[in-house]
């Protein structure tokens, strides 16, 4: 009975160091994953980055392209995972920053072969906004100089030809 | 004796440079009308910035260097090698203005790269890239691929013996049409067609994988446009990997086939002549080397384990090797994974087939299938003498659109550039090596630029030493012009300096 309760306890006890552990984890660079692929294939990681491009959602999953800084990796999620995310990186806007928990795949066999992470949770870090651009006077004053300069080439050019 | 250029020689090379220029300063409106449909203001108006400074150049070269003279070898030689250097320089304006590159000199590698049909890039933060700049990126391989000098053949120059010179300068020397104004318009043609049944294949197979409408097409136009051109850009980060879609990867490697052959394959489908796909000598040299390199790249896959499945093993060695082999460069694995999980024999496999190439009057890079076959014709040719009867009387023919019976001077030709071609790729290596790389991560990496390939191990990087950034710059130079250009370049370069005057 004594023996029992012990490895209850133990089984508990490592659970929630387990969940420390999730819960405090330090995410790992996008080169970290790539450049040891081998070390943490098949392993739970956490990855946070950037949402970039367009959310494709295939049936009741979708893939969101994470980019932290250094490269883009492929997150497989499912949709209503996805629902939360509300800008993607472009041009035109910052996409939302992402938290991804969950299991990294160096050669996908359910994906082809893609280096991917299978999402189990998410959390948004930051959100992302729509960017105003504004127009560059300076970019705009030169293109009226070169214009100038362009027409009085031109003008040059006829005046020589008469 | 060496005789030092005349005022003549050089008026003629800058009134026929500066039409070049005029041309490419013309396409800069293809851009600055997307930035404004985008309302991307800022992009556009780099681009007007770039349009400007080019067509003053263009302007003043032609008011100055007016001639109604024609072009001859040499001059043709000397306009095509300067062109695409002032091309390189000038389309690098609009995307150093973008803020997306660390120096002008990155900028100019990531223009020559597409110009040439490379694909190698240095480009920063690529996700944030304006559609303009993107769009100009993609636009790049698809001028440089049909030939810079071509553009300016379809609109500026009228016909005369000097636009075939500029056309072979460009290492064309196959003609559709009679005329050589008709045969670029005819490649003109051919590309517009397929770039609009290309984008519209991408773009539905794009919608059906979950982008945006807009995007699916943008992305279509730009990955057509780099994929028929062999070059290898995409828009996003990623490359291809970023559709993660079996249906993108299948499509984009029919576009790739498709840019690897011969012009003349696709006129001759145009008009109906199935047949010559099948007796050509140049698709049957492509099909058994595309056999025998992913060979030998499955075998060493499969030894490594790279893959935990057979079929994955093949969709992803299969797409890196079509795209390596039509010299395309779009990757759906990391830079890093090739030298990190494919092994040494896989590399291998990968690097022989980047070396060989596409077929001749294609986009594609490399040594080139008709080169190969015709080596091979030679080789069977040399057995047959030593093994038949001494008066026996031994022929060699092949098919390449019409029966051609196979001479020496083909076979001096075919080996010199062969030759050329393996000269420079173990260059590259060497200029590698001596900066740290190790020997096979610095060939690949040199073949890849030399074969305008654009497959990256991980060594181009904005960090390199500028010293390599000039050395592949220099390969993607040589590799797309076939080297006769820019030794005519070169002689004229010391003819002036040691010429002596008539």
């Amino acid at each position: 009975m004594l023996r029992k309760v012990i490895s209850y306890q133990l089984l508990v006890i490592s659970l929630l160091l387990c969940c420390h552990a999730l819960c405090s984890a330090q995410p790992i660079s996008s080169s970290e994953l790539i450049n040891n692929a081998k070390q943490y294939d098949g392993k739970i990681v956490v990855y946070e980055g950037e949402v970039i491009g367009d959310v494709m959602a295939r049936g009741d999953h979708a893939w969101v392209n994470i980019n932290d800084g250094e490269n883009a990796i492929g997150i497989w999620i499912n949709s209503s995972l996805a629902k939360d995310i509300a800008y993607t990186g472009s041009y035109k806007s910052v996409g939302d920053g992402i938290e991804v928990t969950g299991v990294f795949h160096r050669a996908c066999a359910e994906h082809g072969g893609d280096l991917d992470i299978h999402a189990q949770a998410i959390r948004k870090t930051t959100s992302g906004r729509n960017i105003r651009e504004k127009l560059n006077p300076g970019k705009r004053n030169f293109v009226i100089v070169l214009l100038g300069v362009f027409c009085l080439v031109w003008i040059l050019t006829l005046l020589k030809r008469k | 004796m060496i005789l030092k250029p005349s005022l003549e020689d050089i008026k003629i090379i800058g009134f026929y440079l500066g039409k070049i220029i005029l041309g490419l300063a013309f396409t800069m409106l293809v851009p600055i009308l997307a930035g404004f449909a985008f309302g991307e203001v800022n992009p556009a108006l780099d681009f007007l910035i770039g349009l400007g400074i080019s067509a003053i150049f263009g302007l003043i070269l032609t008011k100055l260097c007016f001639t109604e003279k024609d072009l001859n070898w040499m001059q043709g030689m000397i306009v095509v090698s300067l062109a695409w250097l002032a091309a390189m320089v000038l389309s690098a304006i609009p995307l150093y203005l973008s803020g997306h590159f660390k120096t002008f000199l990155d900028t100019c590698f990531e223009t020559m790269s597409g110009l040439t049909t490379t694909g190698l890039t240095l480009v920063q933060d690529l996700d944030h890239l304006s559609y303009t700049h993107n769009l100009w990126r993609h636009l790049g391989p698809f001028i440089g691929g049909q030939g810079i000098a071509i553009v300016a053949l379809s609109f500026f120059v009228k016909g005369s013996s000097g636009a075939f010179k500029l056309y072979v300068g460009e290492a064309r020397d196959e003609r559709l049409a009679p005329n050589v104004i008709h045969t670029a318009r005819s490649i003109w043609l051919i590309s517009i067609t397929y770039l609009i049944l290309g984008t519209l294949a991408l773009g539905i197979v794009g919608i059906s994988i979950g982008l945006k409408p807009l995007n699916a097409f943008f992305h279509g136009a730009c990955v057509f446009m780099a994929g028929f051109d062999t070059a290898g850009f995409a828009p996003q980060s990623q490359n291809i990997l970023y559709y993660h879609s079996l249906l993108f990867e299948v499509t984009t490697i029919i576009i790739m086939l498709a840019g690897a052959l011969n012009f003349n394959f696709h006129y001759q489908l145009w008009i109906g002549n199935r047949k010559e796909m099948f007796k050509n000598i140049e698709s049957r040299v492509f099909f058994i080397s595309i056999m025998l390199t992913f060979f030998v790249t499955a075998i060493g896959l499969s030894r490594f384990g790279v893959y935990p499945k057979a079929v994955v093993l093949f969709r992803k060695g299969f797409f890196q090797l079509i795209s390596g082999h039509t010299t395309t460069g779009y990757m759906t694995i990391y830079a890093r994974q090739f030298v990190n999980e494919w092994g040494d024999l896989a590399l291998v496999g990968l690097i022989c087939a980047m070396a060989l190439g596409g077929c001749i009057c294609s986009t594609a890079g490399g040594i080139k299938m008709l080169r190969i076959g015709i080596a091979f014709k030679a080789l069977k040719e040399d057995i047959k003498r030593i093994i038949l009867p001494e008066k026996a009387i031994v022929v060699q023919k092949f098919h390449h659109i019409k029966e051609i019976f196979l001479e020496d001077k083909q076979v001096r030709g075919a080996l010199l550039i062969t030759l050329a071609y393996l000269i420079l790729y173990m260059l590259g290596a060497v200029i590698g090596m001596f900066f740290g790389y190790p020997f096979l991560n610095s060939l690949f990496e040199s073949t890849s630029a030399a074969g305008n390939v654009g497959f990256s191990c991980g060594i181009t990087d904005a960090s390199m030493p500028t010293v390599l950034k000039i050395t592949y710059i220099i390969q993607m130079w040589a590799g797309r012009l076939e080297f006769m250009s820019i030794f005519t370049l070169i002689g004229f370069f010391a003819a002036t300096i040691k010429g002596k005057r008539c």
